[in-house]
């Protein structure tokens, strides 16, 4: 999807905070991928090669974290860990779920020299 | 620029702009600090690595790379120009509504006819997102409301900048409902926040009563779905009650509307929610909120 528009994000983000801390070269960089979030990691991977061309994320190591998919379950009263947003729920094949976690997309932190 | 879904910036254009220009309102709230001591890093399943620094390994008190911690949205500049967005129509009491759908569902075909038939109630205005071309713009223009062009390029989708700067050439009226009519494009525009007051999904009859599932991020995010080409629905296996059952499984709260712009059965329903929504938005503008 915008997997490109996302990654230009991160590269920006990251170039940033890299020149607040004076490093030269970024060499790996941690985000957060929730499992019912928009985006498709693989194809994270592959626009945030793209992008960090010619900037100082250049060569960097994407590290992607899946954060799990949570919701609530309106039938069931409990919290449930679904993997996608067409899924039922686990407990009770229901779909009155509300999505409480892992549609997060954040930049945790990097490594840098 | 990606080669799957075409995204990119560097080719916008909004129509009336001289020459693109950066506004004075980028605020970042970066909370970044940097620290040298050695960092545990866990992963997905609670693993614990201590071998992520340069050489592979975990010695205490040394250390050849440094880990900035950054916890930032990656959608975080987005977000917060949205937010300026919603601010600043909220103050003039300007309903805006984001319209998305994959190419061809009729956006603006509806659109020209609710400016066509609600113009005389209140001052309507849109912004119309393309990847190339104004013929939208002409299109809603002709119909005597205020419209702006907004090309994306080779993007797929419009972002709040976007969106600011246009709102920024457009210049809506007190009390006017504007229609963010975005690129015609089921997944993109799921993800980005345009400071709207909610996001319409349109579906048209012959697409198929399966988009819910196959495409759930957008349907999860809007508020309201439309089904338009209604009158085609004696001559197209288009099952209602199956499409609207799919699309409260994603999102159980989701208002459903079922129409055609072309003969304009069923317009005063959509007429009455826009009504309800406008009401909506002055309240918010006399609660000063």
């Amino acid at each position: 999807m915008h997997e490109m528009a996302l990654a230009e994000s991160v590269v920006q983000i990251v170039a940033e905070q890299a020149a607040k801390a004076g490093a030269e070269a970024i060499k790996t960089v941690w985000i957060e991928i929730g499992e019912l979030s928009h985006v498709e990691p693989e194809a994270m991977r592959f626009c945030f090669e793209a992008v960090a061309k010619d900037t100082r994320a250049e060569g960097a190591t994407l590290e992607i974290i899946r954060a799990p998919g949570k919701a609530w379950c309106h039938k069931c009263a409990d919290h449930v860990h679904v993997k996608s947003l067409v899924e039922a729920c686990p407990k009770c094949g229901g779909y009155q779920l509300q999505v409480t976690g892992g549609d997060d997309m954040r930049v945790k932190e990097m490594e840098v020299t | 620029m990606c080669t799957t879904c075409g995204c990119g910036h560097g080719e916008v254009k909004v129509e009336g702009e001289g020459h693109s220009h950066t506004h004075g309102h980028h605020h970042h709230h970066d909370h970044g600090h940097d620290h040298d001591h050695h960092h545990h890093h866990v992963d997905a399943q609670g693993d614990l690595h201590f071998g992520h620094g340069e050489s592979g390994t975990h010695v205490p008190g040394m250390s050849q790379s440094k880990i900035v911690q950054i916890e930032q949205d990656i959608l975080s500049k987005n977000d917060h120009l949205a937010w300026h967005n919603r601010d600043d129509l909220s103050r003039a009491g300007v309903l805006a509504l984001n319209l998305v759908s994959s190419p061809g569902s009729g956006k603006t075909t509806l659109l020209a006819r609710t400016a066509q038939d609600l113009g005389e109630r209140f001052p309507v205005a849109v912004i119309e997102g393309d990847q190339q071309t104004a013929m939208d713009a002409d299109r809603i223009r002709e119909t005597g409301a205020r419209a702006i062009q907004v090309n994306t390029g080779k993007g797929c989708h419009l972002d709040a900048d976007m969106v600011r700067r246009a709102i920024g050439q457009l210049e809506p009226e007190e009390g006017s409902v504007l229609f963010i009519e975005n690129v015609g494009n089921l997944v993109c525009p799921a993800g980005f926040d345009l400071g709207e007051a909610a996001k319409v999904v349109i579906l048209s009859v012959t697409e198929g009563e399966d988009k819910p599932l196959k495409y759930p991020d957008m349907f999860r995010a809007a508020k309201y779905m439309i089904l338009n080409k209604a009158d085609l629905l004696p001559y197209v296996p288009f099952d209602v009650d199956t499409c609207v059952e799919y699309a409260r499984r994603i999102n159980p709260g989701i208002k459903v509307l079922q129409l055609s712009a072309l003969t304009g059965e069923g317009l005063e329903a959509w007429y009455s929610v826009i009504e309800a929504e406008r009401v909506l938005a002055q309240v918010r503008l006399t609660a000063g909120e």
